[in-house]
């Protein structure tokens, strides 16, 4: 593998500005050939498997939010090197935040989710910020313990969560007056993927912009980052910080999901390392790594989910075979054998002309 | 004559029981070309260190245009005008060379996480603007062909004169450069030493660490000779070619060549 990757893609670029801005708009092509795919993935779905489209809606859905989770960690771990062990805290404080504020309380999902925005980011900077002034991996212990701490409180608490009995009751999400019922999944779909869409660009935006390239600075060498006048330690809890915010947006979009209910178990420690996985497996610091790492991990979910415990003997040894095989990634992994593969044909034809 | 821009006095700093660095004190005028040399192990990278906040020093004190150096972080004291480049130059190898010259820039953007995000406020403009100005950077360098390239590919030469180029992005008022010369061929040796006399032409300070003598010697206003941490000699390459303690302590074996 190594080999393939280390062999380019022929290209000889006449004006190297030219070939970085014709990379620049193949991004933008990408994305708009991404969001034909999910705008019309439920319509091919609804023609080809009609018996089992309620269930593959209700996979689609889970994928976007897994989605949306892998690529607030992507921007933690891939752009500022950091590890989060305890991301599901924070995709739960957002969905209990506004679970409990909208069944308790009667609150509007609107404003409870932005409560839930607010509570979940402060939480992340009241954590990030003592852990990231060290250097080394502090934040991952840091936050291993705000995921033990979460998951403890969501099931003891239990006059305000519910605890393992589950919070019910929770109201759907309305936009402009239109209510998300459970009994239209399809509506619920375009919702959630339209919120994915949105985090996707702004992340695609943020990771090119001077903040993202601050990050991807200090990820490289955090001397030559700050001589060059990059607040790392800053830099580094605001990028915790802004995962923390996509973890809870997440969240929120989960309890007002079809189920309209809340139980601890997608909180814990567990759905923390499958989030880990999805980010390393589809390859950090990459735009697609995420949707391959939540397709994958998602699916393979689905599929041991009668063998309850032991996925996570599966990502260990998925985590290993990859680490060896394909360090970088899936989707690098993946582009690369693209290119070898467009490389081999285009020899072969040639040589076929001679 | 002018008030000195940097100015050192009483700065040491020990490792353990070695003395790194001891009651060094001196002086960089405004627009000079000065250099620091000694055996390995004087002291000099250390100097650079405590100067950059990246080592904070026993005792002493360092003042920069009126303000104190000791004490800031690093990222401080980048922000009064102080660029650096390094002894192995310290590219971001998993970005590409623009890419690494416009994080030069870091200091003068405004954009923030929320308006990069949203590219709201100008954030696209200034991006533009950057990418403009850095690759005008590039081309002046001569490095625009290399623009799209991961800087990780880049051979030892045009990696120094990359970090050079970003740091100038940073719009200095001093240079610290650590052994720009170190690694380099002859012709590429000269072209550093166009290059570093072109940087204070254009009213930047150079204050230079250099093991290449003839280089240091053809270069420098005035040089610093450490040796074990301590002062050893100060003055003009002349003085200092000429001076004994200095043929004793260093360039005994260079005086041969």
């Amino acid at each position: 593998m190594a080999a393939v990757e280390e062999r380019q893609a022929p290209r000889e670029p006449a004006n190297e500005a030219e070939a970085m801005a014709h990379r620049r708009r193949m991004q933008k092509v990408q994305l708009g050939v991404f969001l034909i795919i999910v705008a019309v993935l439920p319509l091919v779905l609804q023609a080809m498997r009609p018996n089992d489209y309620r269930y593959y809606l209700h996979i689609l859905v889970f994928i976007g939010l897994n989605l949306i989770l892998a690529t607030g960690l992507n921007l933690l771990m891939g752009y500022a090197g950091q590890v989060s062990l305890g991301h599901a805290a924070f995709y739960g404080l957002g969905a209990y935040t506004s679970g409990i504020l909208t069944a308790r309380y009667g609150w509007n999902p609107w404003a409870a989710m932005l409560a839930a925005l607010v509570l979940t980011c402060f939480v992340a900077w009241l954590v990030g910020k003592p852990a990231l002034r060290l250097k080394g991996h502090y934040l991952a212990m840091a936050t291993l313990g705000v995921g033990i701490i979460v998951a403890v409180v969501i099931r003891q608490w239990t006059s305000l969560t519910g605890g393992s009995a589950g919070l019910l009751q929770i109201p759907s999400m309305t936009l402009f007056g239109f209510e998300f019922k459970s009994n239209m999944d399809t509506h619920y779909y375009y919702f959630v993927w339209a919120f994915v869409m949105l985090l996707t660009i702004i992340f695609a935006n943020l990771v090119q912009s001077r903040p993202g390239r601050a990050l991807r600075a200090l990820h490289d060498s955090e001397l030559a980052a700050q001589t060059l006048g990059v607040d790392t330690a800053g830099f580094k809890v605001r990028a915790f910080v802004v995962s923390a915010a996509y973890a809870s947006i997440a969240g929120t979009l989960y309890a007002h999901s079809s189920m309209r209910f809340l139980s601890p178990t997608p909180f814990d420690f567990h759905t923390s390392i499958a989030l880990l996985v999805m980010v390393v497996l589809g390859g950090q610091g990459t735009l697609w790594g995420p949707v391959v790492g939540a397709v994958t991990i998602t699916f393979i979910n689905e599929t041991l989910r009668p063998y309850t415990n032991y996925d996570i003997v599966v990502y260990g040894l998925l985590l290993m075979i990859l680490m060896i095989v394909m360090p970088g990634g899936l989707a690098r992994g993946l582009a690369a054998l693209w290119n070898w593969l467009l490389d081999r044909f285009s020899r072969s034809s040639q040589g076929e002309q001679q | 004559m002018s008030r000195p821009l940097l100015t050192l006095s009483g700065l040491s700093k020990s490792f353990g029981g070695l003395q790194a660095v001891s009651d060094v004190a001196f002086d960089v005028q405004e627009r000079q070309i000065k250099a620091l040399i000694g055996p390995n192990g004087a002291g000099k990278t250390t100097i650079f260190n405590l100067l950059t906040g990246v080592l904070h020093p026993d005792a002493g004190s360092a003042t920069f245009g009126g303000h104190e150096l000791i004490g800031l972080p690093p990222h401080r004291v980048a922000c009064l005008g102080i660029s650096r480049t390094f002894q192995t130059s310290l590219l971001f190898d998993q970005m590409t060379v623009l890419e690494n010259v416009m994080v030069g820039h870091h200091l003068s953007g405004r954009s923030n996480m929320l308006t990069a995000a949203l590219r709201i406020f100008g954030a696209s403009a200034e991006e533009r603007e950057y990418r403009e100005v850095a690759m005008a950077a590039l081309e002046r360098a001569g490095l625009a062909d290399l623009a799209g390239r991961p800087a990780a590919e880049l051979p030892i030469g045009q990696r120094r004169l990359v970090e050079v180029a970003r740091a100038l992005a940073a719009e200095p008022k001093l240079l610290l450069m650590d052994e720009p010369a170190a690694g380099l061929n002859m012709r590429e040796t000269d072209a550093i030493a166009e290059l570093i006399q072109e940087i204070r032409s254009r009213g930047i300070t150079v204050l230079l660490v250099e093991h290449d003598m003839s280089l240091v010697m053809s270069i420098s206003d005035e040089i610093l000779v450490l040796d074990g941490g301590r002062r050893l000699a100060e003055g003009l390459p002349k003085e200092i070619r000429t001076d004994e303690r200095v043929l004793a302590a260093y360039l005994g074996e260079e005086a041969d060549d």
